[in-house]
């Protein structure tokens, strides 16, 4: 007997209409004539992702268990997470609008003939705007899932064009694409385990819904021993994805290679919907074993932690530091979720929302600071910033600031609500394993920082270029909010509460 | 508008009338940056109008919901030892500005910048000592780094960027634990039922001994790396050594004092108990700072931080004064914390001057002095007799109620700190033998006198520590109802003198 499935569209328009505009782009890639190609993919893509975003406010106080069957769960926490992605998206999308980002032809050799051909000729890539559209409609998608299948599939639409668009940077494109076969190998591997931990938790509860595995294991009496290995398996997958020691080790690599502005969004975007999903699965399906897997989520939460803070000191490279700043900054996010509460659920989104613009500013940042080869990597190079240009050493100073947690900006207060969260939950030692590693971290931050104000600069060839319209609009976007989120929190925070807790 | 409010504003809106001057136009800069100071000064003189002496408790408060979600309020309000300070702090600002009118010329950056930075510094240090919100007190007192930092990474000498990176790390270190204990007292609070970061609501809390002994650590380190307290003052030397003297003024007459103001409001009010058990071991910490500091001061070559080092002999005192937990200690401590920012004023100004015509900070290069340049040199030797503690200059008042205060609970503290002093008259008159008398030293031939200018800025100084040394009633009577508030609080009274003895 089949049914037909019923749909709530309205519901489900954000995703839709995303992924309408990257099958547009699709069209737009064949139909449109090259002269115009890009900028037509830039406005479109630009464009969805507003119209998306404006259609999730619209839709923010709607909640819905069926709007696909039984699959997709329309609530505030997920719509929260759609907002961010849609909005965090919009602003990195600011940065693609420099086309000397992405390599003219994905297809041709790094170093061959053929490139260099499709550089004299002015090949521009454009696919990569359908891609992104792709990605972000895996992430919208990925923190409103309900059952396994459509969890994996969101996972896949948001993974494999990533896989791809990390390949694309135009120089160092060597670099470029061995990150971009790191990330795939590496996350196949990472999607394997969560299909693997999938089919245990099937196995287990005799159904692939969230709701229903949770059912499944408040039952006592039952041998849990295959849940156990489910959840340990797609623990694996997820952690993965959110970049946590010890599955880390693609960050730096990836965050490296890929061209810039592709960095800054998939560093935000995807660690919103990553950490969405994470939270929704152990909320829903495994919040009765949580005196379990809690004291194992712990220890990946100190390690990575305490590792990330470390590692991020020794770096020379600004995407590479970046990367690991991102990885200590993927524990605090985890001691969130270990708080497991209500305080805890409303400090982590509000965390990501700030780390997210923040990152996406600081990505921003680093494509500003050019020599005749592109962009300078090397931190030590970007000594005397501050005299070259202040306004984007101020810039890039706030962010940094916002990650290490200096009040009166926006870090400060995440921080303040993820400890608060914890402490109130009685991880004490979390608490204090998260302060003394923020204390590591603040030490590289402020080597940046001394770096760029009190230090003459060393290399004349670096300049830092004139941002265009858009690309200044972008920084100054992530600026502001990292700034007034930090003097006046409200305005977010009480949205959050009220939409997640 | 409430007037502390307005106080604590004023400076903040010079800064951003020095904004939109060019910055060019140095000597507008200085005069709306002195006339703003003034403008503040007059404010902060008006609460004495509106301020009932002789009550304890805060006064002029006013309180806005600020971050609702945590309880916090933008809460301020004053009693007798937030009133001092922000006074002493008002007091202070106009005299570094006359004093070292032209100190920031051949900064790295512009003299706009200095005078920005200095406002934005007042506006914080008024507001550290008026906010009744922990969590407003610790905004406030990290946020203020910021300004201090850039203060003596751009426009000091020497490896300034090193030192303000040494006092950064030191106080962002400190600024992590406090937070932990910020948030664990909050905690606590949450657990009773009140949502609130109130010192007063915070005070009547029963916490348990062993849970108040960790968050008193939390926040006493926190406050001796500020203070700065053995073994934890190694930062400021650096500093010194490194700033402007206007700088220095800033950091060591009041900076510093939000330290051991930090003691008094917040370690002995709220967890009254830690403090009893610490209370000993302080003692000794502090014992060995004032003798410590002043063997060290005594060594120096170098005469800003031959300065730094009395300055660590003094706090010794003052945390003496507050830990030996009696009401004279407890007031002396408060008038030592005014007499010392008075005292290193002098010095740093006469000394700053000393050394931009001397073109050298070595104490082996002045010499004789006290011939061609009288009026310097006598300001100095006041100064410098003040920083001894010589009868009728406003310290001795202090240091002698503290010397007692001590006496009563601790009397070989009290016997020890007494050496102090006899150490103190030693290298107070090392230094001025050495650079005031004796034969004029080679190169010093040409050295003009006080300016009137430099007259004007001195003149206040010298008045107030001669002043308060005849007659300190008016600040004592300022400070006494806060200390019997204080000892009420922390359910302290003093020991019958000579009792059991």
């Amino acid at each position: 007997m089949f049914t037909t499935p019923t749909l709530d569209y309205h519901l489900l328009a954000p995703i839709l209409i995303v992924l309408g505009g990257a099958l547009v782009g699709v069209l737009v890639e064949g139909f449109v004539s090259r002269a115009y190609r890009a900028r037509v993919q830039f406005t479109l893509a630009l464009i969805t992702v507003a119209v998306a975003l404006g259609w999730v406010i619209s839709i923010r106080t709607k909640t819905s268990q069926i709007a696909a069957v039984d699959s997709v769960s329309i609530d505030g926490f997920g719509l929260f997470l759609q907002g961010t992605i849609l909005a965090l998206s919009f602003v990195a999308l600011l940065f693609f609008a420099q086309n000397d980002h992405f390599a003219p032809q994905a297809s041709a050799l790094p170093g061959s003939e053929e490139e260099s051909l499709a550089i004299t000729s002015g090949v521009q890539m454009s696919e990569i705007y359908p891609l992104v559209l792709f990605a972000i409609s895996g992430m919208l998608l990925f923190p409103v899932a309900k059952d396994l299948i459509t969890l994996f599939v969101g996972l896949e639409v948001l993974s494999i064009p990533l896989y791809i668009i990390t390949g694309l940077a135009r120089r160092r494109r060597l670099l470029s694409q061995e990150a971009s076969l790191k990330y795939f190998l590496l996350g196949a591997y990472s999607s394997a385990f969560f299909v693997f931990g999938s089919a245990f938790l099937y196995g287990f509860s005799g159904s692939l819904s969230l709701a229903a595995i949770g059912q499944a294991a408040g039952l006592s009496g039952t041998n849990h021993i295959f849940l156990y290995i489910g959840v340990i398996f797609i623990s694996v997958g997820l952690l993965f994805k959110v970049g946590a020691a010890p599955f880390h080790s693609w960050t730096p690599d990836v965050y490296q290679g890929a061209p810039t502005p592709v960095t800054g969004f998939m560093a935000a975007c995807t660690k919103v919907a990553a950490f969405g999903a994470l939270y929704r699965i152990f909320i829903v399906s495994f919040t009765p074993i949580q005196s379990e897997w809690r004291p194992v989520l712990t220890a990946v939460a100190i390690l990575t932690m305490v590792g990330g803070a470390i590692a991020v000191i020794a770096q020379r490279d600004v995407k590479r530091s970046l990367a690991y700043s991102s990885i200590t900054h993927a524990g605090f996010l985890l001691v969130g979720v270990i708080a497991f509460s209500g305080i805890g659920l409303s400090a982590t989104v509000f965390y990501l929302v700030v780390y997210g613009f923040a990152t996406i500013g600081a990505f921003g940042v680093a494509t500003l600071v050019q020599d005749s080869r592109g962009e300078v990597g090397d931190l030590n190079r970007w000594a005397g910033l501050a005299k070259k240009s202040p306004r984007v050493a101020t810039a890039f100073t706030l962010f940094l600031m916002s990650f290490g947690g200096i009040p009166l900006t926006a870090g400060f207060i995440a921080k303040f609500s993820i400890f608060t969260a914890a402490y109130n939950s009685g991880d004490v030692a979390l608490v204090v394993v998260g302060v003394l590693s923020s204390a590591i971290a603040l030490f590289f931050y402020l080597r940046v920082v001394l770096l760029m104000f009190f230090k003459e600069p060393i290399d004349d060839t670096v300049t830092v270029a004139i941002p265009s319209f858009l690309v200044g609009s972008g920084i100054a976007i992530c600026f502001v909010i990292t700034l007034v989120l930090g003097v006046y929190p409200n305005l977010l925070y009480n949205l959050a509460q009220t939409m997640v807790g | 508008m409430n007037l502390l409010t307005l106080t604590i504003f004023l400076p903040l809106v010079g800064t951003f009338a020095l904004a939109i001057v060019p910055r060019e136009n140095t000597q507008a800069i200085k005069f709306i940056a002195l006339a703003t100071s003034i403008i503040t000064l007059v404010s902060s003189l008006l609460i004495l109008t509106k301020y009932k002496f002789g009550h304890a408790g805060f006064q002029l408060v006013a309180s806005h919901s600020w971050f609702k979600v945590f309880g916090v309020k933008y809460a301020v309000g004053i009693d007798g030892l937030a009133l001092v300070l922000i006074l002493l702090t008002t007091v202070l600002v106009p005299i570094v500005i006359v004093g070292g009118w032209n100190e920031a010329e051949g900064g790295r950056w512009s003299v706009k910048t200095f005078y920005m930075l200095i406002l934005i510094l007042e506006t914080s240090l008024v507001a550290v000592f008026a906010a009744t919100d922990v969590f407003l007190f610790y905004v406030i007192f990290e946020a203020m780094l910021v300004p201090v930092y850039f203060l003596i990474g751009g426009f000091g000498r020497g490896d300034r960027a090193a030192a303000a990176l040494k006092f950064l790390l030191y106080s962002l270190f400190g600024g992590l634990l406090m937070l932990a204990a910020v948030i664990g007292i909050f905690i606590i609070g949450v657990h009773n039922g009140t949502l609130s970061f109130d010192v007063t609501t915070l005070s009547h809390m029963k916490i348990s001994h062993n849970t108040q002994d960790w968050l008193f650590l939390g926040f006493f380190i926190a406050f001796a790396i500020k203070a700065p307290l053995f073994p934890f003052h190694t930062w400021l030397p650096d500093a010194a050594k490194s700033a402007t003297p206007g700088t220095s003024i800033l950091v060591l007459g009041v900076l510093d004092k939000v330290g051991t103001y930090g003691m008094i409001r917040f370690c002995l009010t709220l967890f009254p108990e830690a403090t009893k058990t610490f209370a000993p071991y302080i003692i000794v910490l502090s014992v060995i700072s004032i003798i410590y500091g002043a063997f060290l001061a005594i060594g120096q070559k170098d005469l800003n931080s031959l300065i730094a080092f009395t300055s660590i002999s003094h706090f010794g005192f003052i945390v003496l004064g507050i830990f030996a937990l009696t009401s004279q200690g407890i007031t002396g401590a408060t008038l030592y914390m005014v007499n010392h920012g008075f005292s290193t004023a002098a010095l740093f100004l006469v000394g700053g001057w000393m050394i931009q015509r001397r073109k050298s900070t070595q104490v082996e290069d002045f010499g004789g002095l006290q011939r061609i340049t009288p009026v310097m040199a006598w300001c100095f030797f006041i100064a410098g007799l003040s920083a001894l503690a010589l009868p009728g200059l406003s310290s001795f008042v202090s240091e002698i109620l503290v010397l007692i205060g001590t006496f009563t609970r601790y009397p070989v503290a009290a016997v020890i700190g007494t050496l102090g002093i006899i150490l103190a008259a030693l290298y107070v008159l090392i230094l001025v033998q050495r650079s005031l008398h004796g034969p004029l030293k080679a190169g010093n031939e040409d050295t003009p006198d006080l300016n009137w200018r430099e007259k004007l800025a001195i003149a206040p100084v010298i008045a107030a520590l001669v002043f308060f040394g005849f007659y300190p009633k008016p600040v004592i009577h300022l400070i006494n109802p806060m200390t019997s508030s204080v000892m009420a609080q922390a359910g302290i009274t003093d020991p019958t003198p000579m009792a059991g003895r």
